[in-house]
């Protein structure tokens, strides 16, 4: 049970969050078809630090980005 | 204390163990192993017991080390491996319970004690867990001084000190079973009638779960007589049992040499003491009938008579709760064991369990690392604590040998899974290399001790046979559960009618008392139709949609989704998630969207009204309420920022009664006059029998229909009155029919991910207009603008079909589509290349029915059943009463309240949410987001009176209620004041308004849930640790 430091929460259980996905996706419609079925499909899968975001879904509902190490799950806040 | 074995009838004394008390009385032979059925008797003194596996009441297998006696204990003999007694164990009660901490100390000997008073008197919260019912650790098992007095006598003295720390928690009868993320750690704690798993969040960790010794292999090792040193030195001092009359003790270590003392005081006659560090070296055992040891052979010819064989192996620090931290571990050539070496957590061992074996020095790395603990969360540290003067000579390393003699087919590695050294031998044979591969070869470790006393001789024989050092080879992972755990601790209250919150609408109670049948959507229970007499399901849905039909029916709407939006551009926010237009709506008109995720295809649909200029209501799909919120919160938090919009979820506020029929305006002239004459697809805010409310006239039936909400006070007034109007209810069943016959798609059953609204034949709703919204770049990819989709389609079946049945040509061939809804008189399906008028047939469960394509519209295809009949009479509505989502729980929770913790519901408090501008009051939800208690609304404030009701836990033990479902920090420092969280599975909003009273808000759907939750709670009050009795 990972320890999320949510910005206006504080440090709660990851139960009360739902997970993201990969953070900085920009939502850029007017793309070619292969463009677009990679922002619709295609996420990156690093063994190592992650730029990913979460949602506070039982607290205060902020989506937030953070660093997450994929190994240790240390996870540094957004710089 | 009499306790029964096997249906015998034996004696023990108080703080026996099972193990303890059957050593008492002589018993020797205590099961059968698992695989060869060899008799088996205790091994050791604690949870590394591989053979002494009994059932005890309803616990299937639990190791006799680890079973406290109690008054009329009754255990049976196992061979290998228990069976699970399906029938309920009566009286067993489990629960959880969630603690926080600076400073979590495991284990409560030498080192442990020292840390939890290093860290306790620098002001840390401290938590001291130990699984033994008195703390002592080691020092209970040995006869050790420290400063000339007994050591049990210092112990005494930690633990006196302990107590007087008012932040200090110590739980005896706990063992730490997992180590998680971030220093989460859960443990089983032992109580009177079942166990309670905690949930421990600390800041920091210090590890003192001491050291156990390891087993040597070699032949016939296995008998009933042959025991861990420790283990006989443990029942000779702790217990004051003789393991046995005469013994051999067989030492790689000094810690032989102390068990044959302190075996020798307790009367055993020890007849050798063999130390492998001096060449010594055991070539067999001999035994009786029964299998039990009658003596030892040694290389060079040595017999000795014996009936306790003490073996002591060597020790290896407990690291289990360190290698599930992630930490890694080296192995250390003079200990020959695998100690802590590199930490992944915030976490340090002391003391025995990273090799420091002597008790001072575990002391002192106690003190260390518990003053290092504090001052590492921001406690100050005390110099210096005193170290007491042991007895205890300084420690020699132990001879590194693991097997011995010549038989490896009777030399037990692991004891438990029956697995030998010609196991390992055949395994290295095979090639394998890695422990992880030989373990699961040879299952070696694999037992419900998870190879605790084998591991360690596992890993010895495999190096040597590979001619590698066991630094080279490694160990197994080490995997929570340190001890087995059973399910029903792990489920605890989460059971029957707890295990999955259920949620209701106000007019649940109405439904039961109808005899209603339900069906669960979501966590909701909706009434799928209501019985009159014998009916079955088919003549009531005959019935209800009759009614609907032809006269004026009525069903409980409230489930579905609400979300009001407010903000200057909520009309443009939704022209982007919808794909149709909203901020052209006019206000005081509905209109049906559909929205999609951005791969086009359909993700939940529903009518949205515009209730004011920069204020709308929308509607979800009752499965989709959550999800939908979370799907417009995340487009504007993360991509729309700059958008004025705001959303509040409403869906709990308002109670729902749709009216559908002919004659539905009649009703509703009765209830609502001046929303009588709305025309179709328009709303209005109106009083309701004169309470607040809102009528919207949309239609999901084809029939003229209203859906009329009031606040979830007054929902089983309104329900009351239609059906006192003449309503008939009707359920979720007849909803599908009536819909079906229309040929209206529900999300999730005609679309599954894979369909878009053209696929629906919906391509009417879908704007050409908007330069975007969700879902509109989908709809231009190839895939999706291609031809030969399926599509919705109507089917007109020779006899009935299946939902799900398989459509295909006549004679087969390619599958073209399947049934997604059947009804008598409506089929829908998806399917491609077909045509009003192909014949096809549905294939299902081996069985073919013949259909034929029509259109998806099956009544009233030109809307002329719409606007229904005038007006001819109107009823009378008498005076409603609003009621609380607890108030019929009134009774019991005063019945259950008592001087220690109170509960009770504060109805009818009007509250608010505000989003945006601070309103200077209230308690503030998030960054922009506040929840007002009070009867002064203001304008842009949304009423969400009926959203939540209040319930209030005072008393002083509240808390202790609370943390066993609310996972936060309670503690006055940390709590600020109130947090929106979870209690149990229900998201409360919870506020300490005096030192022992707690406010919980909690939706009203979940009331029931909530409450039935905390009478639960409080129906078994108390805490604490006792002695199991069950």
């Amino acid at each position: 049970m990972m320890l999320i430091d949510c910005p206006h929460c504080g440090p709660r259980d990851e139960n009360e969050f739902t997970y993201g996905g990969q953070a900085g996706i920009a939502y850029t419609p007017d793309v070619d078809d292969e463009a677009w079925a990679g922002y619709l499909f295609m996420r990156d899968n690093p063994k190592g630090w992650f730029h990913e975001r979460w949602f506070h879904a039982h607290g205060c509902r902020t989506w937030f980005s953070v660093h997450r190490h994929t190994v240790t799950h240390e996870m540094r806040p957004q710089p | 204390m009499r306790f029964t074995f096997d249906e015998r009838t034996y004696e023990g004394r108080p703080g026996d163990t099972l193990a303890a008390a059957l050593l008492r009385n002589g018993v020797r032979v205590v099961g059968r192993s698992v695989d060869l059925g060899r008799p088996r008797g205790v091994f050791s003194a604690g949870p590394e017991e591989p053979n002494a596996l009994v059932r005890v009441g309803a616990d299937p297998m639990l190791a006799a080390t680890t079973v406290e006696l109690y008054e009329g204990l009754a255990a049976w003999s196992l061979r290998g491996k228990g069976r699970v007694d399906l029938a309920e164990p009566a009286g067993r009660r489990c629960d959880k319970g969630y603690l926080h901490c600076d400073v979590l100390v495991v284990g409560g000997g030498p080192a442990g004690l020292a840390a939890a008073l290093a860290a306790g008197e620098s002001g840390a919260r401290v938590i001291l867990v130990d699984d033994q019912p008195v703390l002592g650790g080691d020092l209970l098992a040995g006869r050790a001084t420290l400063d000339g007095a007994p050591a049990l006598d210092w112990v005494a003295g930690v633990a006196h000190q302990l107590a007087v720390l008012p932040e200090v928690r110590v739980l005896t009868r706990t063992t730490a079973i997992g180590y998680y993320d971030d220093n989460y750690l859960t443990a089983v704690e032992k109580r009177g009638s079942g166990e309670r798993l905690w949930h421990l969040r600390a800041r920091r960790v210090v590890l003192a779960t001491g050291a156990q010794e390891r087993s040597l292999a070699f032949p016939d090792n296995d008998r009933p007589g042959v025991m861990l040193a420790s283990a006989a030195r443990t029942y000779a001092n702790r217990y004051g049992v003789r393991p046995g009359a005469r013994a051999v003790v067989f030492t790689c270590a000094d810690s032989g040499h102390e068990a044959a003392r302190d075996l020798a005081a307790a009367g055993v006659e020890v007849v050798a003491v063999l130390d492998a560090r001096d060449g010594a070296e055991i070539t067999g055992t001999t035994a009786d009938g029964e299998g039990v040891l009658t003596g030892v052979r040694t290389r060079g010819g040595g017999q000795f008579a014996a009936d306790l064989l003490a073996v002591a192996g060597g020790w290896n620090p407990v690291a289990h709760l360190f290698s599930q931290s992630q930490g890694r571990l080296r192995f250390d050539e003079e200990l020959q064991a695998f100690v802590p070496h590199l930490s992944a957590q915030a976490e340090r061992s002391a003391g025995a369990c990273r090799g420091l074996y002597g008790t001072a020095e575990a002391i002192a790395d106690g003190y260390a690392a518990g003053s290092q603990a504090a001052g590492l969360t921001g406690f100050a540290e005390r110099a210096s604590h005193h170290i007491p003067d042991s007895d205890e000579r300084p420690p020699k390393p132990p001879a590194p040998l693991w097997v011995m003699g010549d038989d490896p087919a009777t030399s037990f590695a692991d004891l438990h899974r029956d697995v030998t050294v010609a196991d390992l031998q055949r395994a290295s044979g095979t090639g394998m290399r890695s422990v992880e591969h030989v373990k699961r070869y040879t299952t070696a470790g694999t037992g419900a001790d998870q190879g605790k006393t084998a591991g360690a001789v596992v890993v010895g024989v495999m190096s040597a046979l590979l001619g590698t050092a066991p630094g080279q080879m490694g160990t197994t992972t080490f995997r929570p559960p340190y001890t087995p755990v059973s399910f029903a601790t792990l489920a605890g209250r989460d059971r029957g009618a707890l295990s999955d919150p259920v949620r209701t609408t106000a007019m649940h109670e109405a439904h039961l008392a109808r005899g209603a049948v339900f069906e669960d959507v979501g966590q909701w229970k909706r009434p799928r139709y209501f019985p009159l007499g014998d009916e079955d399901m088919d003549e009531a849905v005959r019935r209800e949609c009759d009614a609907a039909r032809t006269r004026v029916a009525a069903m409980d709407a409230s489930t579905l989704g609400k979300i009001d939006i407010r903000g200057a551009d909520a009309g443009e926010f939704l022209d982007r998630i919808y794909t149709n237009m909203y901020s052209t709506l006019a206000v005081g008109a509905c209109r049906y969207g559909l929205m999609c995720k951005a791969d086009g295809m359909v993700f939940d649909d529903g009518t949205t009204a515009r209730l004011g200029p920069e204020h709308f209501l929308m509607t979800t799909t009752t499965g989709n309420a959550a999800a939908v919120l979370d799907w417009l919160e995340e487009w504007h938090q993360t991509e729309w920022p700059e958008l004025d919009v705001r959303f509040t979820s409403v869906t709990d506020h308002w109670a729902t009664v749709a009216v559908a029929g002919p004659k539905a305006r009649e009703v509703v002239a009765a209830l609502a006059p001046e929303a009588a004459e709305l025309a179709f697809m328009r709303c209005v805010e109106t009083p309701v029998a004169g309470v607040d409310g809102r009528v919207f006239r949309i239609s999901f039936s084809g029939e003229l229909a209203y859906e009329v909400n009031v606040p979830w006070w007054y929902g089983a007034a309104l329900w009351e009155s239609v059906l006192a109007l003449g309503a008939v209810p009707y359920g979720t069943e007849t909803m599908h029919v009536l819909r079906a016959e229309k040929g209206f798609a529900i999300v999730g059953q005609e679309t599954d991910g894979t369909v878009t609204p053209q696929d629906l034949g919906m391509e009417w709703i879908v704007s050409r207009r908007k330069p975007d919204y969700v879902g509109k770049r989908s709809h231009a990819r190839p895939d999706t603008a291609r031809e030969g989709r399926k599509r919705l389609v109507g089917l007109r079946p020779e006899e009935f079909v299946e939902e799900g049945a398989q459509l295909v040509a006549p004679g087969g061939g390619e599958m073209l589509g399947h049934v997604t809804s059947s009804y008598t008189g409506a089929v829908l399906a998806m399917a491609r290349d077909v045509a009003p008028g192909d014949r096809l047939e549905a294939v299902s469960g081996g069985r073919t029915v013949p259909v034929t394509v029509v259109e998806p519209v099956f009544y009233d295809p030109d809307n002329t059943r719409r606007d229904g009949d005038p007006v001819e009479r109107v009823g009378t509505v008498g005076e409603w009463r609003p009621e609380s989502p607890a108030g019929r729980f009134a009774h019991r929770f005063l019945s259950a309240s008592s001087e220690r913790v109170r509960l009770r519901e504060l109805p009818f408090v009007r509250m608010w949410e505000v989003r945006g501008r601070d309103p200077g009051q209230g308690l503030r939800l998030g960054p922009a987001w506040w929840l007002v208690t009070g009867d002064g609304g203001r304008e842009g404030w949304t009423d969400v009176s009926g959203q939540r009701t209040v319930l209030e836990l005072s008393g002083p033990d509240a808390v202790e209620v609370l943390v066993t479902g609310c996972p936060i920090d309670l503690h006055p420092a940390v709590f600020p004041g109130y947090a929106q969280t979870l209690l149990g599975k229900a998201g409360v909003i919870l506020e300490r308004t005096a030192p022992d009273v707690f406010r919980v808000y909690v939706r009203s759907s979940f009331t029931g849930y909530l409450a039935e939750w905390l009478l639960d709670a409080l129906s078994h009050p108390g805490s604490g640790s006792s002695p199991p009795s069950r």
